[in-house]
């Protein structure tokens, strides 16, 4: 299942990467917020919205490597971060596609405002395909489900595909094993 | 609406604009290969089967859905109401942002809310409205309307867009695409946090657990829906579905016929008011819109165009569509859907131009994930609109001829006489006065100087034949094509047919009932069904496959409609013997009644489908595996079922139409190479031939009929 939900999901443009545990994922993760030049000034920005997959993180430590971060995902933050990771509880293969239970707008503004979306996932949360999602979740307990299928994209210029519309650029999956 | 002349003069402008015709005909071409790939893999018949009981089970019951939706979501804390006309839903919001001291609007795509004309409504109380989808904004910033329902602002170029937000940002763009989307991000970003108020539409609403489902590619639904305080849904009533699962068949079909993608980028279901980004509690309002939707619902001709999930895939593959675009053909909603949905939303007199732009050639019907029948819908305005307003009176006069069949055939034999300066080897270039129109861009054949009514008196058939089949001809084969019908006759002679032909037989109608006289068309098909059924065949024959479906199918739709109900029986019954030259050939050779000769070396052919022969008959493969079979490799064209711009009288009442669909189709025929097109319609014969003959084209015409009994054992 994973190898389908990578292909799909890299043929929509989306950067699929995976690790055996939560160790070599967050390293990743902060390397990858170091490369994007996330710093301390408005556009260049960090939010991250903290969960159970990669854990309570160390907000000293990090804040010390990466000063433009902050965990405290409000409206403003995200509007000034170039960057956003949230954590996501569901993958659907068949059409390489990423969900969440979005009801807390912390969850979901990580993927709104910025350019790059790091978007992290349990491998065993996979699911073949919508259907099963729909039958599993039960949207009267969920304000807001939200999915996810590569980065934000229009054709409505000449028909000309362009990633990043309203939403991120680049969209870095990180499956996440045990 | 503009008059009959003001509508040609819009056609006219659309054709002459470049950028439209390459854009849409562009993307029509590419849309066809990218559709296919992006269905590989799914069972598309049985997706529709899913969609057509998931939203036609919904149709059929909107009112009890919008109930169940009503008290779910009210549940779920959000607000409903159901607005029964654009006026009640646009005073509903108008109330609401006067209450709440609404100053700014984001949106994000819906068509009910152009349906409703909100924007206007809107900014006439001073309120601030940006449209956030892109294409959308380009159109909100030119100040037109969309000309597509996916892609709305289609029909502009790069450049006129970097002119537009130059405009608008107050320096001078280059006409560079990611640039362009570069602005829109930055300029929108700041509507988008400022907004107090966001209105999106819904792909879908899910009555049992009072859900919106909303499917973006730009992810400015999930900001117009997450940013401002407030959240108003404007949706449709037949958005409704009953149950969550009936959500997965059309999420998997949308995306794939509208843009040829497996999945949006963004999918979201809302359930109830989620708290806002700083966790206070948002408002959520959902408008449910009837506008005469109920009432579609239960009208028996109507309610299918309720199943529609507004892919406009419809549009894409439309032959007319790809040429004029959605401002001339569509209002709000474009293309053929547009046409039937205007003819609700609006009135009936509204859609009376669109829907002329119907040429029925089935293509939509093909594509259709929810399995409308547009033109069939289309047909059905035409009939109304004729009973309200009655027919045109040249057009009138034409069907009171055709409706009397000795007065109609004495004069197609005086017409014979009459046309003589003007025909030349069986062709017609130039016709005086008001008739050039008709031979402008296409020569027609000449009237027979000997119908084949005539000459089939003449015709010496074997002796003891056991096997009665009835040949009926249609006018062009008896009064244009005579030797197609001469074909016929030695064809199934030699497979140990007599062949009859009942003299009685007059037009099959489909002239009168395409154009909505039903009348017309009714008192042909009796004069039909009496002539055939005392025949005493085993079979009716006819080698035009216009001709074909009336007589299976349309002459006892037609009839029933006009409330003759014995009459339809008799239709009904006499249909199903009725069957189409290729198909009946190709049954008589595997039965092993009739015995072909393969030609030796001879040269490829390509082959043109009917319209009528391919959607409707579905017979595709027998007039290919003939070819075949009598010696020739078939050599496909490009779109070799695109309509060839025929359409019966289409070509009469839009030749400005008619007349670049034809140039597309001899492109294709001349790329094969082929000394031959072969087909099995008279109607495409005249069209094609007439092109290539005033082209001094060398290619030729064959009906299969004419090709088969050359090669007979």
């Amino acid at each position: 299942m994973f190898e389908q939900f990578q292909a799909r999901a890299q043929a929509v443009s989306a950067e699929v990467h995976r690790f055996a545990g939560a160790g070599p994922a967050l390293d990743f993760v902060v390397h990858t917020l170091l490369a994007e030049g996330v710093a301390p000034e408005p556009g260049r920005r960090a939010v991250w919205c903290p969960g159970p997959i990669l854990g309570p993180p160390e907000p000293e430590r990090l804040a010390r490597e990466l000063p433009g971060l902050t965990f405290e995902v409000t409206r403003a933050a995200a509007a000034e971060s170039k960057v956003g990771v949230s954590e996501l509880d569901w993958a659907i293969a068949d059409t390489g596609t990423l969900a969440q239970d979005a009801t807390d707008p912390r969850r979901r503004l990580p993927s709104m405002l910025t350019e790059t979306h790091l978007a992290v996932f349990r491998t065993a949360s996979l699911v073949p395909d919508l259907a099963t999602l729909l039958a599993r979740v039960d949207p009267r307990r969920m304000r807001y489900l939200t999915c996810i299928t590569g980065p934000s994209r229009t054709a409505d210029i000449e028909r000309v595909l362009t990633i990043g519309v309203h939403g991120p650029r680049r969209l870095l999956v990180v499956a996440v094993d045990a | 609406m503009a008059d009959r002349t003001g509508f040609h003069e819009h056609i006219a402008e659309a054709l002459q604009n470049p950028n439209l015709a390459g854009a849409l005909g562009r993307f029509s071409e590419a849309y066809a290969i990218s559709r296919a790939k992006a269905y590989e893999g799914i069972d598309f018949e049985k997706l529709r089967d899913q969609i057509v009981e998931a939203k036609g089970n919904a149709a059929g019951k909107l009112d009890v859905l919008a109930g169940r939706f009503e008290a779910e979501a009210t549940r779920a804390g959000a607000r409903v109401f159901r607005a029964g006309s654009p006026e009640e839903a646009r005073d509903y919001i108008l109330r609401l942002c006067r209450d709440r001291g609404v100053k700014r609007v984001v949106k994000s795509k819906s068509m009910a809310t152009e349906e409703i004309h909100l924007n206007q409504a809107l900014e006439k109380e001073g309120m601030r409205v940006k449209e956030t989808d892109l294409g959308e904004w380009i159109i909100q910033l030119a100040g037109q309307r969309p000309s597509h329902m996916v892609m709305p602002a289609i029909h502009m170029t790069k450049e006129e867009v970097a002119a537009i937000f130059s405009k608008e940002v107050k320096e001078r763009l280059a006409a560079d695409i990611p640039r362009l989307v570069a602005v829109a991000r930055q300029e929108l970003r700041e509507e988008f946090l400022q907004a107090d108020l966001g209105i999106s539409g819904a792909n879908l609403a899910v009555a049992e657990t009072g859900s919106l489902v909303i499917l973006t590619n730009e992810g400015n639904a999930r900001l117009v829906t997450t940013l401002p305080r407030i959240h108003v849904a404007v949706v449709g009533v037949e958005k409704l579905v009953e149950r969550m699962a009936d959500v997965v068949p059309v999420v998997r079909a949308l995306p794939r016929s509208a843009t040829s993608q497996l999945l949006t980028s963004y999918l979201s279901v809302l359930t109830g008011p989620a708290p806002g980004p700083e966790g206070e509690q948002k408002e959520l309002h959902v408008v449910l819109l009837d506008n005469r939707r109920t009432a579609m619902g239960a009208d028996p001709r109507f309610a299918q165009a309720l199943r529609c999930i507004r892919c406009a895939s419809c549009l894409n593959v439309c032959p007319v569509f790809r040429l004029v675009g959605g401002h001339v053909f569509g209002d709000v909603y474009t293309g053929g859907i547009g046409a039937i949905l205007t003819a609700w939303f609006d009135a009936l007199e509204a859609s009376e131009h669109i829907q002329g732009l119907c040429i029925q050639c089935g293509n939509c019907t093909q594509v259709c994930p929810a399995r409308i029948d547009i033109p069939e819908m289309v047909v059905e305005l035409r009939r109304r609109l004729a009973k309200e307003q009655g027919q045109p009176l040249l057009q009138k006069g034409i069907f009171r001829i055709v409706n009397d069949r000795r007065l109609f055939h004495s004069m197609l034999r005086a017409a014979s006489l009459a046309q003589k300066p003007f025909a030349r080897d069986g062709m017609i270039r130039h016709l005086p006065f008001f008739l050039s129109g008709l031979a402008e861009f296409r020569s027609l054949p000449a009237i027979a100087r000997r119908p084949f009514r005539d000459r089939f008196r003449e015709i010496e058939q074997p002796r003891g034949l056991s096997e009665k089949v009835a040949f009926y001809a249609g006018c062009l084969v008896d009064f244009a094509y005579p030797g197609t019908g001469e074909a016929v006759v030695k064809v199934l002679n030699r497979a140990g047919i007599e062949v009859v032909f009942p003299e009685a037989q007059t037009c099959c109608g489909a002239p009168a009932r395409y154009a909505g006289s039903f009348a017309v068309a009714a008192q042909n098909a009796r004069d039909n069904v009496a002539a055939l059924e005392g025949a005493g065949a085993s079979a009716v024959v006819s080698a035009c496959p216009t001709c074909t479906v009336a007589l299976t199918r349309e002459m006892a739709e037609t009839l029933e409609a006009e409330g003759e109900h014995e009459w339809a029986v008799r239709a009904r019954k006499l249909g199903e013997k009725v069957v189409d030259f290729s198909t009946l050939v190709k049954r008589l050779v595997d039965q092993g009644r009739l015995r072909l000769v393969p030609g030796e070396g001879l040269p490829a052919v390509t082959y043109h489908d009917s319209c009528h022969l391919k959607r409707t008959l579905r017979a595709e493969k027998p007039p290919r595996q003939l070819l075949q079979a009598v010696g020739h490799e078939v050599k496909e064209m490009f779109e070799s079922d695109m309509c060839c711009g025929m359409g019966g009288s289409y070509s009469l009442k839009f030749p400005e139409i008619s007349k670049p669909i034809l140039t597309r189709k001899l492109e294709s025929i001349r790329k094969t190479g082929c000394g031959t097109v072969a087909l099995d319609c008279p109607g495409c014969a005249m069209q094609i031939q007439g092109g290539l003959h005033k082209a001094g084209d060398a290619v030729q015409v064959r009906h299969l009929a004419e090709i088969v009994a050359e090669r007979l054992a």
